[in-house]
Parts: structure tokens; sequence; C-alpha cells
């Protein structure tokens, strides 16, 4: 069973015009895969996770497919997606500090959602509560106000709430920046703790912290401008990257142990497309050190070049040929 | 908590002594004697007006020094005792307040909370459906844009004239005495139709635009995406976001009641409706001090309860004070 | 950050667009317009008695007469210059003071916001009708302008609450920060990073305290309190009240004040609306 997106476009309507934030992606998380998203900021990675959980406008979806463990996902259509919800899609948002009703008790906020979902709050109690000494949090917690919690501890809530029905895929969005570090650590543990308990078969954890997904994913997708770029097991991607956009990030990040007055930390000259009007051919050319005619003219497709590891680069394909 | 209310109960207390003060003033500042226009009315012989000038000054006390009368003021206050009005002289001014009070709280208490509750379930409505949105919206503008004054005289001219099916003035029909029997009341309703419809219709409009806008915000919140990404259908989300934007609506109605006020008065001078509005206007125009200030005293009064009992209303319904106050967080 | 001109000329684009800023614009235009060229459209006093009295609408009394024979539409006219005068002038005070007041507790916070918060509390509580009635009487004669300054400096606490809740989102955002961090004094911190953000909201609470002055005017005039030397809107309606209009029908004397004010205030409302629109892309229809 997985998750299959073929080919998703999702643009984003403006005034002035389309702005094709996700154009065009294609790949398989597998059971029991974490798979973390990376890339900058505007790379789509965000998009691709909202289009699939909540596709509202300003969003548009314009074409492809995504399917889950053989079932067609109708992300076009509001209501209908609503049975996929939380039961077998779910996410833990960008905003989970402010994801909570803040003048409702927590308890009476998860009963209510239980209801309208049609779940028996009173036989899932002791499950939640199973799940809230998992993630360290006092049962108390269901008769406060969000107020009451910091902000780690409402984050805790909000992935315990959003995993509570043992949905198939759950996608984490930035999760971990706004914590320090030792919080990251375990928040990522504790993903890595649901997929192995089987709470989450499929996990795919976005993030432009590339440490993390260093510690917890199991392959890594690479995004760039709204286009994939790499995918590939973690350790491929972290140890022998084969996109120069890739390379690039991985040798921008800094090591542990060297000192930058000898050696400086640099980072990627440019600045991405505007994808108001993006560009012909590959759209990381600008910046790529190695870009070459036919970079300029045709835009590489996403395919396999060896067991597990994708890219679209017609660079490496002439390597591979 | 304490804290809270014994500084709430501070500001109210300067907000009263302040008010009182410029109540108490307003006689004071008046050129020309409040005796002197009573005599006035009395065309009386010059030795006998001498009489009585002195007479009335020793009983209003004006002649003692002021701040002496400022005091006397306040222990007279704490008396009920108002003054006399030289207007309906010799009534003491509180029975003449008494009298109005229970008009104008027949008119104002059922036109306030009715226009509020209305107002907010329309707006609420108005929020989510489209075409009542382009109804309402502009109706509720048109409405709220349109002096009180004039909604009255409209309705005034278009019922009672036009199409004479209320009557235009006063609360009662000149044959009616006041009881408590079916037909006083039924004739009491009957003349109290359009001033309440005016003042409500005028509310109406304001409560429905706020409500709407509000609505329309808290549906882009945080926790509202949250919800529809856990698949809640349209009713909760639709409540939630209600139970939220009715918090800023309650505080609003603490800051409109000054408005109101103003509203009901004029109101009340278009049809001669007998509440405190009306007698203001009287007073203003025959220069009764003192009914002046006893009315002034009044509302002020009014209001500041008003105000206190939603501040307590507002604690209790929204959480985030209480806890706040108790300064908790893990 | 997207250079001053060019975000202007982007909210010019989008204002010319706004259908709501173009009707509500349109109105107040219209009746703007209507003030100042009305004069010359009439030759009469507004308190003179020019014709027969209780005339309805006809060829040279466009508004009919009034109970005295006063003409109508040249009351009307005169009316709509002095509810204009009031609400710019009106409106201008009270959002020129709730600014300050506003601003200055929403920047600095602390016991300074205390005082000012107390102070506003006072004002909306305490019954202006008594202080107005106080001044009204001393002042025998009052003008347009003195009702402009009493308007201004009751109405302010709603544009201080306002201004002041925007301060204080604005002033704990990123930028401010990185303003302070750098160095930059706070009073050119206010000017450069706070205002221009402002700006809009400004122009709102302009317009809005502009709608409320000309209500309160209205109210004021209505019971007698308002100028004694002018003719207004809510003086016509007060006259035309008290001179028994209603029960004599004369509809022509109070329906135009009423639906000017109505129509006016309705239509900056809408305009508001419409700015709001097109300062906030969140808000804006595709």
């Amino acid at each position: 069973m997985s998750l299959k997106v073929k080919n998703l476009k999702v643009y984003y309507q403006t005034l002035k015009g389309d702005v094709k934030a996700l154009d065009g992606a294609t790949f398989t998380i597998g059971d029991g895969e974490i798979m973390g998203l990376a890339g900058e900021s505007g790379c789509g990675k965000s998009t691709l996770s909202n289009s699939l959980i909540l596709l509202k406008p300003p969003m548009r979806f314009v074409g492809g497919r995504a399917e889950l463990d053989n079932e067609e996902l109708p992300i076009w259509d509001m209501e209908k997606m609503n049975n996929f919800r939380f039961k077998k899609i779910s996410t833990i948002p960008q905003y989970a500090m402010n994801a909570m009703n803040p003048i409702r008790k927590i308890g009476k906020m998860v009963s209510e959602i239980l209801k309208y979902r049609k779940v028996d709050f009173k036989s899932t109690l002791p499950e939640l509560k199973r799940r809230l000494d998992l993630v360290e949090l006092s049962h108390d917690v269901l008769n406060m106000y969000p107020l009451e919690l910091s902000g780690g501890m409402k984050q805790r809530m909000v992935m315990v709430l959003s995993t509570l029905m043992n949905p198939s895929l759950l996608m984490a969005d930035e999760i971990t920046s706004a914590l320090d570090v030792s919080t990251q650590k375990a928040v990522a543990k504790m993903l890595v703790e649901f997929r192995d308990r089987e709470f989450v078969k499929k996990l795919m954890v976005i993030t432009h912290d590339i440490s993390i997904l260093y510690q917890i994913a199991d392959s890594i997708m690479i995004m760039y401008a709204g286009k994939l770029a790499e995918k590939a097991p973690t350790s491929v991607i972290i140890n022998s990257p084969r996109h120069p956009y890739t390379k690039l990030l991985i040798s921008s990040l800094p090591d542990i142990g060297v000192k930058y007055s000898q050696k400086k930390l640099t980072g990627i000259p440019g600045k991405p497309p505007l994808l108001l009007d993006p560009p012909t051919g590959c759209r990381f050319r600008e910046r790529c050190p190695v870009a070459f005619k036919k970079c300029l003219n045709e835009e590489p497709p996403f395919m396999e070049i060896k067991k597990g590891h994708f890219i679209a680069c017609w660079k490496e394909f002439e390597k591979n040929a | 908590m304490k804290q809270y209310f014994t500084r709430k109960l501070f500001i109210y207390l300067l907000t009263f002594f302040i008010a009182v003060t410029i109540d108490w003033l307003i006689p004071r500042f008046m050129p020309g004697n409040p005796v002197q226009v009573l005599l006035a009315r009395a065309s009386l012989h010059a030795e006998a007006a001498k009489e009585m000038y002195s007479y009335y000054t020793k009983a209003f006390g004006l002649d003692l020094p002021l701040w002496k009368q400022y005091l006397n003021f306040w222990i007279a206050i704490f008396h009920g005792d108002l003054g006399t009005s030289i207007l309906l002289f010799p009534q003491p001014v509180i029975k003449i307040i008494m009298r109005a009070v229970p008009y104008d709280i027949f008119l104002l208490l059922p036109s306030i909370l009715l226009s509020w509750f209305a107002g907010n379930k329309f707006g609420a409505f108005a929020a989510r459906t489209k075409w009542l949105d382009n109804t309402v919206l502009p109706i509720g503008y048109i409405l709220t844009a349109t002096p009180y004054m004039w909604l009255a005289i409209l309705l005034g001219w278009a019922l009672a004239m036009v199409f004479p099916i209320f009557p235009l003035a006063y609360a009662s029909s000149p044959a009616m005495k006041l009881s408590f029997s079916w037909m006083f009341i039924g004739d009491y309703l009957w003349h109290w139709i359009l001033p309440f419809s005016s003042l409500f219709l005028v509310m109406f409009g304001g409560w429905a635009i706020g409500m709407r806008n509000m609505i329309i915000y808290e549906l882009e919140a945080d926790y509202s995406h949250y919800l529809e990404a856990l698949g809640a259908p349209r009713k909760l989300v639709r409540r939630y976001a209600f139970r939220n934007a009715i918090l800023p609506q309650v505080t609003g109605l603490a800051l409109q009641l000054g408005i109101i006020m103003a509203g009901a008065l004029v109101t009340e001078v278009v049809f001669s409706y007998p509440g405190i509005g009306y007698l203001i206007l009287g007073a203003i125009q025959n220069q009764d001090f003192f009914l002046i200030q006893g009315c002034f005293l009044f509302i002020i009064i009014e209001v500041l309860i008003a105000n206190f009992l939603i501040d307590v209303l507002y604690i209790i319904i929204d959480p985030r004070i209480r806890i706040g106050m108790g300064g908790k967080s893990a | 950050m997207t250079k001053p001109k060019k975000r202007i000329n982007e909210f010019l684009y989008f204002a010319l667009k706004n259908k709501r800023l173009r009707v509500g614009l349109s109105v107040v235009l219209f009746f703007l317009i209507l003030a100042f060229i009305g004069p010359l459209l009439t030759h009469y006093q507004w308190d003179a008695y020019v014709g027969p009295a209780y005339h309805p609408p006809s060829y040279e009394y466009w508004f009919g007469t009034t109970t005295f024979g006063q003409d109508v539409f040249t009351q009307f006219i005169l009316g709509l210059k002095a509810s204009f005068l009031v609400g710019i002038i009106g409106g201008g005070i009270g959002t020129l003071i709730g600014v300050l007041v506003g601003f200055t507790a929403g920047y600095h916070g602390g016991m300074i916001d205390e005082f000012l918060n107390m102070l506003t509390n006072i004002v909306i509580v305490i019954p202006t009708l008594a202080i107005l009635l106080i001044i009204s009487v001393y002042l025998k004669v009052r003008g347009v302008l003195i009702e402009s300054i009493f308007i201004g400096f009751t109405a302010w606490p709603w544009a201080a609450r306002a201004i002041r809740a925007q301060t204080f989102s604005l002033r704990s955002r990123d930028f401010v920060d990185l303003a302070r961090i750098s160095g930059i004094k706070p009073l050119k911190i206010m000017f450069t990073e706070i205002a221009p953000n402002m700006m809009s909201y400004l122009l709102m609470t302009f317009i809005l305290q502009f709608g409320g002055a000309i209500l309160i005017a209205a109210t004021l005039d209505f019971i007698g309190l308002g100028p004694t030397n002018a003719i207004s809107l809510g003086l016509m309606m007060n006259l035309a009240v008290l001179w028994g209009a209603l029960p004599l029908g004369m509809w022509w004397w109070f329906i135009p004040p009423g639906v000017a004010i109505a129509a006016i205030v309705g239509a900056l409302y809408l305009t508001n609306v419409g700015l709001d629109e097109v300062f906030n892309p969140k808000l804006r229809k595709l």
C-alpha cells in the first residue's frame, strides 16, 4: 500500500495570473517509509502537502492524480475529501501552536471533533490517554485551555490529535522550525515512534532543515521552484547526491568541528525564479554550475536512474547513458 | 482576579466622580439664575418677587459657598434627593424621573437585546451564504448609517400618517389610565411599536455588519483551517467561529451604550414618548437645570451599571481572561 | 521592500477597480458637488419667507416650502454644506486626537498605556451632552466650527482604540524589532517603519470619523444644540417635527435631509469596505 502521486499540478490564482507553485510532481511513498521533503522557501513543498489535505482557494487544482492505498484522492472536491481527512490522511500543520480553538478546553474540543466525525469519544478515550503518555503529556491537558500550555506542549497535543485515528498518511509541515534543538530531537523521535508503532503507515516530513531528515528519514525528496529535483534514500542524498542543486545544498551545510576562519561558509548564489512566469527549460539553470545548452530549452523529466534514485537533470542523464 | 476587579471598580468610581462633578457644574455654569427663571414664570409683583427670590435661593441652597454646595450635592444624591424641578414645580426631580424610568426600560431593554441577538444571527448567516451576504450587507450598512431620528420620523410618517396603523405620539391614549389591565397593556404596546422598531432597526444593522466581519475573520484563523484539515463538517467550523466572534460583540455592546442612549433620546422626542430622553428635551427647552441634572445623573448611573454588568459577563464567557489572570502557564 | 511609489500605484490600480469604492466615492462626491454649486442654483435665503407656506415641491420651489414659506431646497443645499464642514473638521480633529492618543498608548505601552486607556474609557462613558449643554448656554451664538471642535474632542475615543490596537500589532512585528536592533531612534522608527503601514488604517479611521461626525451633528442639531446661525440637515428635521410637519404630511421637509445623511454616511461606510479590500489583499475578490 502506498501513496502514489502522478504529475500533480496545483497553481495559485492571483490577479496577475497563475503562480505555478507545484508543476508536475510524481513520486511514491511506501508503507513504513518516512520521506523527507526539503527545499528552499517557495519551492512548493508546503503547496504539495496542503494540496493533498486541504486544497482551497487561492489554490487551484490543475491536473494530475494522487492515489492513497489504491484509492484516488478527490483533492479538488472539498466535501468528498472529508471522507479521507483525519482517518486516512492527516497533517500536523505549520501553525500547530495556534491550531487549537483558544476558547475551548482541549478535551472538549477533541470530543466535539470526534463526535462530528462520527467517532465515539468514550471508547477512544483510553487510547487517547495512552498516546498522551507516549508524548509525555499529562492527562490534565484535556481539562486545560490551549493558552495554558507551552508551545512544545501544544505541538505535541496536535501530534496526538492528528494521529488519533491512525491515518495511513501523515504529513508533518515544518514542525520543528519553532522549537529549540533538544525539543526538536524529542519531536523527531516521536515521529519515528509513531511510525514504528504503526500509528501512521507513511510519513512525509516537510522541512528546510536537512539535518533532521538525516536523523529520521528513510528517503529524501528535494524540490526546487515547483519541480522535483531529486529523490533517493537518505544516505545517498547526504553522501552521494547527484543533482547539482542537491550537491550545493548539502555542501552548504555547516559541518561540526570545522572552523570557518579556514573555510568560508558558502551559500548558493542567486535566487529562485519567480513562478508567475517561470523560465523555459530547467528551472535551476540560472544558478547551476554545470548547465549547458539543453538545459536552456528543454525541461528535464523526473526519472529513475538507479533503483530508488530519481533525478531531473540532463547532465546526470548524459552520465548514465 | 481580585486585582482586576478592584482596578475596574476604581475606574468606574473615578468616572462616576468626574461625571457627577460635571453634572453638578451645569446649573452653576448657566448664566442667569435658576431662581430667576423660576420666578419669571410666575409673574409676581416686584415686592413679592424679592421675597420669593431670597426664599428660593435659600431653599435651593444657592447662597452657600460653592464648595459647600458641592458637598451638599453629593450628600443629597446619597439620600436620593435630586432637588426640585423648575419646570414641573413643585414636584421633586426624583419622582419625575422615576415615572419615566419604566417607560425607558421597556423601550430600551427589548430593543437593545433583541437587535443584538438578531443582528448577530443574521450577520453570521450572511458570512456563510453568498446571496445572503449580498442582501444583508447593503441593508445593514444603510440601516446603521441612518440617523435614529430620521428613521423614527420615517416610520412615524409612513405607518401613522400615510397608513394610519399606529399612533404617532405618546405611550398611551389620552383617555387611558395607568393600570395593569389588558386594555392598558394593549394600548401601550400599540404605541410602543413604532419607537421600538425604529431603535431596533438601526441597531440591528450595526450588529449584523459587525458580526459578519468578525465571523469572516474567524473563519480565516488557524484553528478554523486545522478543523477543516481534520475533516470537520462546516457546521462545527461555523459553530466555533460564531462562539469566538461573539466575544468582541459583547464588548462592542458596552461601548455602544452611550450612542444608543443618544439615539433613544431623539427617538423619544419624535414620538413624544415619555422616557427620560423626552424629559431632557423639555428640561433643556425650559432651562430646568435640576431636572437636567437629575436626568443626566440617571443616565450616567445606567451606563456605568450596564458597563459593569457587561464586564462581568465577559469574564465569564472568555476563559482567556480568567486564565490569564491566574498567571498559569506550563 | 517594494518602493513606496510602486506600492501607491498598485493601490491606485486596485482602488479604481473596486466596485464598492467607486460607488461609495461617487455618491459622496455627488453630494459634495451639490453642496458647492448648490448655492448658485438658488437665490433665496434659507430663512427668508419667499412664498406660500405648506407648499409641496413645484417648479418654483423644488423641494417645496416650510410652514413659514421658506424654500426647503435652499435649506437643504446649505444644510449639506454645513454637514460636510462638520464632517471634515470634526472628523479631522477626532482622528488627530485619536491617532495621537492611540499611537502613544500603543507604542509605549506600560503606565502610559494604562493612563491613556483610563482616559479613553472615561471620555466614552461621560455624557458629552451635558458638557455641550454648558457650552451651548455659555456661547449664545455658536457656529459650525464650535460644533465641529466639540464633536472632534468627544468622538476621538473610537479612533484611539482602533489605532492603539493596530499600533500594538505592528509594534511587535519583526521589521520593527529589526529597526530597533539596528539602533534607529524610536521617532524615526515611528515615521519610517510603522507609519507607512498605518497609512491605510489612518485613512479608514478618518472616513469613519467623518461619517460619525455627520451623524452626531445631526443628532445634536435635532435637539437644538447645534449651530445657532446656520441651517443644517439635523436642524431641518428639528424644525419639521417641531412645527408639525408630520401630522401635516409635509414629507418634502423631512425626507430629503435624512436621505442625504443616510446616503452620505452609508456611502462613506461602503467606501471604507472597498478601501479595506484594496489594502488587504486577502479580502480581494478574484
